[in-house]
């Protein structure tokens, strides 16, 4: 238990990021009106992708013949890099079409 | 090149100011590109920062990184306007799996000094990682017709004895990190199950409210690898998706005159009895 409260006592200043990046969160999305629903998910599923940078971290810090976590992390960074660089072009596609309505 | 970390406060500062343009229509295209500067950035910055125990590897980050931005592009040129839907699904469901990928791994270098703060966090972005993975390919598979509605009586019963199984599982991990050297794989399984189980009784019109949550997820998940890395950008990039993909699901839900819980358990469009 008192692990727990250490580790939260560790992190106060992330706590209280996270706290205040939530309800920021809540408040950029809050007027969105609903013509842009799908784009607007597919758009904060692109930056959802920023999980990438613990697959570049996790291989920048690989032992060169520790080959199970050069593989798996090189993998997950191909499907971070598709969620990322895919879910922005699709998303500019999509917003192209609603341009010309 | 060692105030280089710096930038990850302009690429944050990018994507929070991405994510408000991209909520309102004049400026929703804007928003994309300046998101995706943001994201360009934090991933140059994670590239070249300084690092402890850097081994370098910088063939297989951007062999990586050149394939997954190719595949990406094809995709997303290729597909039809109706298909879009079903790829972002499927887009999100790679970031989970992405996020699957780095929190097993870690999973398996932990040691006697490691906290249970630490492997909490690391199981908990296994689970939801695991979780958006395989409901988001459901999700998929239903918008493209590849898989047929199914659901019985015991789903939602099955999905709660399943939640509490993969809850459990974890927290006899953190409790017992040495126990039994295939629990971290257990989880991992156990997590992706109930992913499908999760997805599968929900009705196929309603997969777009679904991919929304399963989307939040995704940001959750990238959000507790953040924790464990101690990254500001991941974790600030994550819970900005997290909390504004939680709002954008209600608000779906809303847009459809239902409930969340409706949609989650109800299964089937059940409409008739939401009050939403």
């Amino acid at each position: 238990m008192f692990e727990i409260l250490d580790y939260l006592k560790d992190h106060v200043l992330m706590i209280n990021l996270l706290i205040i990046t939530i309800y920021l969160g809540f408040e950029i999305i809050s007027k969105v009106p609903t013509v842009l629903h799908t784009p607007l998910m597919s758009g904060s599923n692109a930056i959802s992708g920023i999980v990438i940078i613990g697959a570049i971290i996790l291989v920048r810090q690989a032992d060169s013949s520790d080959y199970l976590t050069l593989v798996l992390g090189a993998v997950g960074i191909v499907l971070g890099t598709i969620n990322v660089v895919g879910g922005h072009a699709v998303t500019n596609r999509m917003l192209e079409m609603f341009k010309k309505k | 090149m060692q105030y280089i970390e710096l930038l990850y406060i302009v690429s944050t500062v990018l994507l929070i100011v991405g994510l408000r343009k991209l909520s309102s229509p004049s400026t929703a295209r804007n928003g994309n590109v300046i998101a995706a500067l943001g994201m360009g950035s934090a991933i140059l910055v994670s590239i070249f920062s300084p690092m402890a125990n850097d081994q370098g590897n910088l063939l297989y980050i951007f062999g990586a990184i050149a394939v997954g931005s190719v595949i990406g592009m094809v995709y997303s040129k290729k597909v039809e306007m109706t298909g879009i839907p079903e790829l972002v699904s499927v887009f999100n469901g790679f970031g989970g799996a992405c996020a699957v990928s780095i929190a097993i791994l870690e999973a398996y270098k932990f040691d006697a000094s490691s906290t249970i703060g630490l492997m909490g966090t690391t199981y908990m972005a296994l689970f939801i990682g695991g979780v958006a993975f395989t409901g988001s390919l459901i999700a998929y598979g239903k918008l493209a017709g590849k898989v047929k509605d199914w659901k019985s009586g015991i789903s939602s019963y099955f999905n709660l004895v399943w939640l509490a199984l993969c809850l459990g599982l974890i927290v006899y991990q953190v409790a017992n990190p040495s126990a039994y050297e295939y629990l971290p794989i257990i989880i991992l399984v156990v997590s992706l199950i109930y992913g499908l189980s999760f997805v599968w009784p929900i009705g196929g019109a309603d997969m777009p409210v679904v991919i929304s949550l399963l989307n939040a997820l995704t940001g959750i998940a990238a959000a507790l690898a953040g924790m464990v890395y101690g990254n500001m950008v991941m974790l600030l990039g994550g819970v900005l998706v997290g909390s504004s993909g939680a709002i954008l699901t209600i608000l779906m839900c809303q847009a459809m005159n239902r409930s969340l819980i409706n949609v989650v358990v109800g299964g089937f469009g059940a409409s008739a009895t939401s009050v939403a």
